[in-house]
């Protein structure tokens, strides 16, 4: 009973991993890459690390497996968060399909601060659109 | 309200003790029984929010999961099929989580949920940017977020 279900489990993370690695090859701009990367090979991982928690009735490798769990959840997201925002803040084209961005001329240009609403960010509106206008530009 | 966690796990504890074996369903076991005595010990008591909370941090942490394998396998549908279904944007979402703590958990929640990424937050706290990957029109986006995700966290974190 216990096995199927480890298989079961095991099953779902490695497959995420495995779409995780074929997303990277397949998704057409930088942040849609990050975006099925990071959560997908999180899952992933924490699924396995699950199993072995549940396959080794020990204490050390439970408490083990728990700490990298946790470790994992904190600190992807945050990396996710910080890739994301250099890549936007040096220039990294969206794909031509994006539908809207939001965050646009939101940017003060000279100190980098950013504004909440529409009206204060007006007066440092840039020109250039960051997205993708042909399907070479995001190559 | 952390009295009763604290007693809590001290119930646990004496639990594990008494039964003597260190496997962690049976530290599960022991909590879900400290739970159940404080809760009919209390009864008579003026500060219930304890025994709201606990229930509601179980049903939220389910929630999430069930989100996250939903995205999930919506992601993985459209990365193997060789047709491009997403619709990419990025929307301005304004918060009600105001203190760091509360901003922090809901930026990572979103940054877990696939299919969202959190670009920046503003400088006066009010609103981040989330990339999002199947975005029909970003005031539903936004409704659902604020109606699901975000008021389940505040039930719990006020």
């Amino acid at each position: 009973m216990i096995d199927i279900i480890l298989a079961i489990i095991s099953t779902i993370g490695v497959l995420s991993i495995l779409f995780a690695s074929i997303g990277i090859l397949r998704m057409p701009d930088f942040y849609l890459r990050l975006s099925v990367t990071v959560k997908a090979s999180t899952l992933g991982v924490g699924l396995l690390l699950i199993c072995a928690a549940i396959m080794f009735p020990d204490v050390s490798v439970t408490t083990k497996a728990i700490a990298i769990i946790f470790f994992l959840i904190i600190t992807a997201p945050i990396a996710a968060h910080m890739i994301g925002r250099a890549a936007y803040f040096t220039g990294t084209p969206l794909w031509k399909d994006t539908v809207i961005d939001e965050l646009e001329g939101m940017y003060n240009e000279e100190t980098h601060e950013l504004e909440s609403e529409e009206d204060e960010a007006e007066k440092n509106q840039s020109t250039d659109r960051n997205i993708a206008k042909t399907e070479e530009e995001t190559e | 309200m952390i009295k009763y966690f604290l007693m809590n796990l001290l119930l646990s504890a004496i639990w594990v003790a008494l039964t003597g074996s260190m496997y962690y369903t049976n530290f599960l076991f022991g909590f879900m029984l400290g739970f159940f005595v404080l809760w009919i010990m209390n009864r008579n008591e003026l500060d219930q929010r304890y025994f709201y909370r606990v229930p509601k941090i179980i049903s939220f942490i389910f929630y999430f999961l069930y989100q996250v394998i939903k995205a999930n396998i919506q992601v993985a549908f459209d990365v193997v099929t060789p047709k491009y279904f997403f619709k990419p944007g990025i929307v301005r979402y304004p918060l009600n989580a105001s203190t760091d703590f509360e901003i922090n958990l809901l930026s990572t929640m979103l940054s877990l949920t696939p299919g969202t990424l959190i670009i920046d937050i503003s400088d006066d706290k009010k609103t981040i940017y989330i990339h999002v990957m199947y975005l029909t029109d970003p005031e539903t986006f936004v409704r659902q977020t604020k109606t699901g995700l975000e008021r389940r966290l505040l039930a719990i974190l006020r």
